[in-house]
Order: structure tokens, then sequence, then C-alpha cells
């Protein structure tokens, strides 16, 4: 309102009225908006409308040749079980992501209770969320390995396995067991977060609830269900609702250990590997174009479900 | 009180197993706890020990056989020969860059999208509130071919101005926290005659100190283990960054695990030391801009 009661009355030439607030407000609004959506127009705005326009088309990768080909491409990814199996692996990493959240929780109330060291635990479980990606798939990858006698010797696992008078197991190339074993390495990366999520929201609970709990002489157990779990259960909503997105969108960990070989791959490698290896932009729009869709509805139950908390 | 007075005054046998269950749960939670920290620690015990080896004790000795002579050569080929320290450059003029380019760009752009309300703003906003949705990796499909029609393919612009361009993260937490700045402030500043860059530049830069911070952390940690776009953008030997030049170790040194092992030292060392120095503002950093998403 100030900027206004600033502007005099009277007729102004145009470069009084760029001096004036309002005229200030839309050369400001111009300069600082420039580069930002210029940005944004080229490396948002357009892929993301060329992505739409392709899904329709059968086109390589210098789009030199194409055509339309209707609804194929979308039609493809739910008949051809390839794209299917991707679907299943996600699965994987859905469960895997509860197993995390549940493990977390745990490990953050134990962290929040009294206990001697606490920060030393908390800085070890938190720190592989710090590691390079490649770091920690290439760890995993040795942690896995089963040994051949010549050149690798058994991997740590198999080791640990041995020292504990078991078998050495081929752990990445059992298709029963490889998926899990990934879901294991991406938990190992991904949990300090979940627990430094949960400190911090367990953390913003009122002491005086606890003091008054100990004098009613509630258990640790009771503590947790009645005081912990309802005063952090939009945290716990919204990080289920942030695993769902995760779960279809895995890609480093299988692309780096397995190379999503051996029945590990997923929808975002698929994605990448259709348009950048057999050059199929068309197909590979199409999956871009499904995997956003359920990003979409995911954070539409999201949003239902906050409204709903509050 | 009362409830407490009556605990110590009943009978010294209830008392004596409330104590005894007290003692049980807490070497129980010690329990639990080393052994999550052993889950984490293994795995990174094996590399410690393995890059100290040489080829021939990795191939004839235990992954826990400590080395004996510990060799630094590994480190040496990894750094030099595997690229590493090309890798660890390049690195940090992306970081630098980005970085420089999201605060600035960031800021400006959401102080002007919460401050000003006009039709073009709420209009921007909206599509960056869209754009925020849109699946990173899989959008590489269609945003490669804008990438190299700019002649950018193959060079370290690349992921510099996708980075500063494509972080919506950034500019929605900058705007959380200007919702949280009064605009009283910015009316006296007025009243006194300033310009509104002046009031951006004088005022609100200076208060959004602890947003950039937290900015800085995530954009720190996320470009730092970037692997993707460096891998798409650049496959040049001497554009590699450090998840790039460790990742082409799987190639020339698939069956060289002791020198793979002393990459991955190599480049973990400067989180840990990052990790070290700031853990407690890198925790509280994390959650703010993970809540503010």
């Amino acid at each position: 309102m100030t900027a206004n009661s600033a502007a005099p009355a009277k007729k102004r030439s145009l470069m009084q009225w760029l001096k004036g607030y309002t005229g200030q407000k839309y050369t400001t609004t111009l300069l600082f908006l420039l580069i930002p959506v210029v940005l944004l127009i080229l490396f948002t705005v357009i892929p993301a409308i060329n992505m739409g326009i392709y899904s329709f088309q059968k086109r390589d990768q210098l789009g030199v040749s194409w055509e339309w080909v209707g609804f194929d491409n979308y039609v493809r990814i739910f008949t051809d079980g390839a794209y299917l199996q991707t679907f299943a692996n996600s699965i994987y990493y859905l469960i895997g992501s509860f197993v995390q959240q549940a493990f977390a929780l745990l490990i953050a109330s134990v962290l929040c209770s009294k206990i001697k060291f606490g920060n030393a635990f908390k800085g070890i479980l938190f720190f592989p969320y710090m590691m390079n990606g490649v770091a920690v798939s290439l760890i995993f990858r040795r942690f896995f390995q089963k040994g051949d006698g010549i050149t690798n010797t058994e991997g740590t696992l198999n080791s640990i396995l041995m020292l504990l008078g078991g078998e050495p197991v081929r752990w990445l190339s059992d298709p029963n067991l490889v998926n899990i074993c990934l879901v294991f390495a991406s938990i190992w990366r991904y949990i300090g977060f979940d627990i430094i999520m949960y400190i911090s929201a367990i953390q913003s609970i009122s002491p005086d609830i606890y003091e008054a709990a100990d004098l009613d002489g509630a258990n640790a157990w009771q503590r947790f269900w009645y005081i912990v779990f309802p005063s952090i259960r939009p945290i716990v909503g919204l990080q289920l609702i942030l695993a769902i997105k995760g779960a279809v969108s895995v890609f480093e960990i299988p692309y780096i250990i397995t190379e999503g070989k051996n029945g590990t791959s997923t929808f975002v490698i698929k994605t990448i590997e259709t348009a950048f290896k057999y050059q199929k932009v068309g197909l590979a729009s199409a999956m871009a174009v499904v995997l956003l869709a359920i990003i979409l509805i995911v954070t539409a139950i999201q949003k239902a479900f906050f409204k709903e908390e509050k | 009180m009362s409830s407490v007075a009556k605990k110590t005054g009943k009978n010294s046998i209830e008392d004596k197993m409330y104590r005894q269950s007290r003692i049980f749960y807490q070497i129980l939670k010690y329990v639990f706890l080393t052994m999550c920290c052993l889950m984490v620690i293994i795995p990174l015990i094996v590399v410690l020990i393995g890059a100290f080896k040489t080829h021939d004790e990795y191939i004839s000795t235990g992954v826990f056989t400590l080395p004996e002579v510990p060799q630094f050569e590994n480190f040496k080929i990894a750094f030099v020969n595997g690229k590493v320290m090309q890798g660890l450059l390049n690195t940090l003029i992306i970081l630098a860059v980005s970085c420089f380019g999201t605060i600035f760009t960031g800021t400006m752009t959401a102080f002007v999208l919460q401050r000003f309300n006009m039709l073009f703003t709420r209009a921007v906003k909206t599509v960056f509130l869209i754009a925020a949705l849109l699946p990173n990796i899989s959008m590489q499909v269609t945003v490669f071919q804008i990438v190299s029609k700019l002649g950018l393919y193959n060079t370290l612009a690349a992921p510099c101005v996708l980075y500063i361009g494509t972080d919506i993260i950034s500019i929605y937490i900058f705007i959380q926290f200007l919702n949280n700045i009064s605009k009283s402030l910015d009316e006296s500043a007025i009243l006194d005659g300033a310009s509104y860059p002046r009031v951006y530049f004088s005022i609100i830069l200076p208060m959004l100190r602890p947003a950039i911070a937290t900015v800085l952390v995530i954009k720190f940690v996320s470009i730092y283990n970037d692997f993707y776009t460096a891998n798409l953008y650049m496959p040049s030997q001497d554009l590699a960054v450090v998840s790039t030049a460790l990742y082409r170790f799987i190639g020339p040194y698939g069956a060289k695990w002791e020198i793979i092992f002393a990459g991955i030292i190599i480049c973990i060392i400067p989180s840990l030391v990052i990790f070290l120095c700031l853990q407690k503002s890198i925790y509280s950093n994390l959650v703010t801009g993970s809540v503010k998403e």
C-alpha cells in the first residue's frame, strides 16, 4: 500500500512511472525472473511438452524420422512382459521402504530415550546418507560378491556366513535373492535420513507430557503408543507417501550394482535404456508420462490425506 | 509426587524387580543400537582394509584379514590414473557455480514470487509448483535434446545449468522462509526511499541467511552424490566428476578391487570431513529442508 501512496497522482512520463513503485515492481520482476524463467522454460516446460507429444510418436534420439503411432507406446508398456516386470520389482522396494520406516522409527525412539553415546550412534547410522551413491553401490557389489577362487575371494556377507559355519551363497545371481539384496543396500543408504526425521518429530513433543505419563506410571511401550505415535502420525504418513514415490523411482543402486540385469531392472532404468541405448524416444517418453501419472496420483492422495489430518 | 513416594516406600521386592527390568531394557537398547551400527560399519571396514592390500593379498586373503604391510600405491593409482583428482576438481567447480547460481536466482525468484502478488507472478509460481513434481531422471529423455541443441553436451556447463535451472526445492524453501519475514520491514525501507532491488539486497538477502545454509547443505549432498547427470551429459574422460570417475573404475579396474576400494575411500573423505564439522547443522538443515518441501 505504501508503494501506491509514494506515486504522485499527476500525469507522469514513462521514466517517472518506471521510477515509481508500481513501475519498479514490473521492472524488478522482469529483471529478477528473467534468468530463472528462461531456464524453467528451456529445461522443464519445453521438455515436458515434448514428452507429451513424443509419447504418441515413434522417433529416434535425433528426431530425423518420426511418425504418429497413437497409443501404441502406452499399450506396449502395459502389455510387454519386460516392462511389466519392472512394476513387479518396485513392489520389493515398496515393502523394503515400509521395513525401513519401521526400523527408523524404532531406532529414533531408542535414540530419544536416555542413552549414552547417543550422538555417536546417530552419527554412524546417519552417515551412509551422506555417502556418494556410486561408492555405496560399489561397496555392496563387493558385500554380496560370490568368490570364484581365482580373481575374487568371497565377499563380505559370505565371509561372515562362513565364519558362522554357513555355506557361501550366490546372492546376486540368484533371481530370488538379488532384488532383496538390492533393497537391503537401499535401506542401508537411506535409513539415516528417516531416523533424523523421526528424531526431530519425537523431540518436538513437549516434555511435560512425558512427565505426566511418568507420574501415571506408563511403561516405555505405553509411552510410545499413546504419546509418541499419535503426535508424529503426520510425519509417518508423509514418509509412507514418499516411500511409494521412492519405490517407483529407484535408479542408482540397481543400475550400478547389477546394471539392471538378472531381473533387477526398474521402471526408471528401463526408461533410460529405452531412450539412450535403444534410441526409442517415443516409447521412453510414454514411460516418463506413466511415471509422472503415478506420482501425480500419489501426490493427490497425499494432499487428501493431509487435509483430513488437519 | 505422591505416587513416587509410594513407589519408593513400597516393599523392596517390587522395587528390585522394577529396577532389574529397567536394567534389562537398558542393555537391550545398547545391544540393538550396536547391532545396527555394526551393519553400517562392517561393509565399510572391508573397504578400508582392502584398500591397503596388494593385489596378491587381495586374491589370497579373506576380507577381514589385515594387510601385511599397508600399501598406499592403490590410492595413488586411483587418484591420478583413475581420474579421481580430476573428478574432485570438476565437482568442486560445478558445486561452486551451481551453489552461487542457485542462491542468487533462487532468492531473487522467491523474493519476487512471494512479495509481489501479480497475475504474472502467480502464474510463474503455479508452473514452478507443477514442475516440482516432474520425475528428474525420466525427464532427461527429452531434456537431453535441448541440452545437445544448445551445444552444452560434453561441457561442464551442462550440469551447472541443470542444477541451477531445475532446482525448484530451493525456491520453495526460500518462499517458505520469506513467509515468516514480516513485510513491514520492506515497507519501512520503502518509506525511507529504498528501491525494490535495494530492499532485496540489503534486507531480504541478509535475512535469508539460515535458509541459504539449508539450501547449501542440501545442494552439497545432492550435487556431490549425483551420478546420473554427469554420466549422461559428460562422457568425456576429462570431464569426470567424483561419481563418474568412480563408476568408470568398473571397466578397467573391474578385477582390481583394492584400487576401487581406494577410490571409494578418497571419494568418501570430503563427505566425512564436512559431516564431522557440521554434524548438528546438517541434521537440522535436512529436516527443515524436507519438512518445507
